[in-house]
């Protein structure tokens, strides 16, 4: 049996299809790459400066030049390629980028996101979230369905500022897996640890269930 | 180009105190410790930095947060770096957060003598307030201005005896693009060769004022 954080790990692997180029957050996002279906190879593409597949060093292959965007020593396998930081976000505005997966602290019915500060508790910077969110044609958020202390994540409207307007597309929960759609929320998926009723009262908004789900539940 | 290869001590002479410099490095990968070090030796300070981001406490960038030789900073991310975001906090150090890949085309724009481009990146956040908003095609966009610098110290894994400069694996990052954008390139280096082949050379000789000798 998965942990919460390993089932949504999972959920956002199943979305990957051969051959696209995916950029993996640091935390639950990082995790996807060990659940990748049987047979499906993609490119990750890692924002200080590769793109392939790579493995974590050992100890004796540590290089201080190598490691991925969380500034962990890896090791690249064949077939990747490194860049500097101008190609790098070429890759990631201009079109080139299939999928990014990243966490959230909130995100609203609109397809907003909150994931970079939290005003005069936490200001690390948004790194390169805001153009990963804004330049990947699909962007997945995988985060827990509530906060630690229970509150809702899954919002009417983002209290927290934006790391980007309207760019989220699906978000995956250890609860749900939710469509942003133009009508508003859609519960497209509940998981097998939860029953609907569950997702409604964790959720902040009205979510709109989907036709096949109906039937199902 | 052997008036090129320096001392740290001599070749931080142009950066003075006020300037605004460039550091290459994500994460302190790809950074110039030795000219780090340097700075703090020399008692360089309030300087203007730009960077990706201010490092680990201890470790490159972090290094002169620590020493408080920095002013500003204009960098995407200081989350790794405790010491810079209490700084930032207690208003001892101005701060300017921009998406990374915005800070990266600012410095390109800078270098290349384009007056500033259009990205879609920020909008709807706090990132464009005060800039000019403009449409093309249907979409908006932000217009953002160029960076420049009076000094940018880089970190490069070879120099040749002309001057001219590669990068291995992710030590590139920013490296590259900012010996475009100064007035003076001061680069860091692992070894010196006698001569890179022209196809693998990534900086020419020509963006570079002085080098120096690092370690990796």
């Amino acid at each position: 049996m998965l942990t919460g954080k390993e089932y949504i790990a999972w959920r956002v692997a199943q979305e990957l299809k051969e051959g696209m180029v995916v950029n993996l957050g640091i935390g639950i996002p990082t995790k996807v790459a060990d659940f990748l279906p049987e047979g499906v190879e993609v490119i990750f593409h890692s924002e200080n400066g590769f793109a392939g597949k790579s493995r974590k060093a050992l100890p004796q292959e540590i290089d201080p030049d190598l490691t991925n965007a969380g500034a962990e020593p890896v090791v690249l396998l064949p077939g990747a390629a490194t860049f500097d930081s101008v190609l790098s976000f070429t890759i990631v505005r201009g079109g080139h980028l299939d999928v990014t997966v990243l966490g959230a602290l909130e995100v609203d019915v609109q397809g907003n996101l909150a994931n970079w500060m939290i005003p005069g508790k936490k200001v690390p910077g948004m790194g390169g979230a805001m153009d990963l969110v804004c330049g990947a044609k699909k962007v997945i958020v995988a985060m827990e369905h509530t906060t630690k202390e229970g509150a809702p994540k899954i919002l009417e409207r983002c209290t927290l500022p934006l790391t980007a307007k309207g760019e989220v597309d699906l978000i995956v929960t250890e609860l749900a897996v939710i469509e942003v759609t133009p009508e508003g929320l859609k519960l497209i998926e509940i998981s097998p640890y939860t029953h609907l009723d569950e997702v409604i009262a964790k959720t902040g908004t009205k979510l709109i269930i989907d036709e096949r789900l109906k039937k199902a539940v | 180009m052997g008036t090129k290869k320096t001392t740290v001590k001599d070749a931080l002479k142009p950066l003075k105190d006020g300037m605004t410099v460039m550091i290459g490095g994500f994460l302190g990968v790809g950074t110039p410790e030795s000219l780090i070090d340097g700075i703090i030796e020399a008692g360089i300070k309030d300087l203007t930095l730009i960077a990706n981001d201010t490092s680990f406490p201890g470790k490159g960038i972090g290094k002169l947060i620590e020493h408080r030789r920095l002013k500003m900073i204009i960098v995407s991310h200081t989350g790794t770096n405790h010491e810079t975001q209490r700084q930032i906090a207690d208003g001892e150090i101005l701060a300017r957060l921009t998406p990374q890949g915005t800070l990266v085309e600012q410095i390109r724009a800078g270098g290349a003598g384009l007056g500033g481009f259009l990205t879609p990146v920020g909008i709807g956040t706090v990132v464009e307030e005060g800039k000019e908003k403009i449409m093309v095609k249907g979409r908006e966009y932000l217009l953002e201005l160029p960076l420049r610098a009076d000094v940018a110290l880089i970190k490069a894994y070879q120099a040749d005896s002309y001057g001219n400069l590669r990068y291995r694996a992710t030590a590139k990052n920013f490296n590259p693009v900012m010996a475009t954008a100064a007035e003076i390139v001061i680069a860091e280096v692992e070894e010196f060769v006698d001569e890179i082949p022209p196809d693998l050379v990534e900086t020419p000789a020509l963006f570079v004022d002085y080098i120096v000798k690092g370690e990796r």
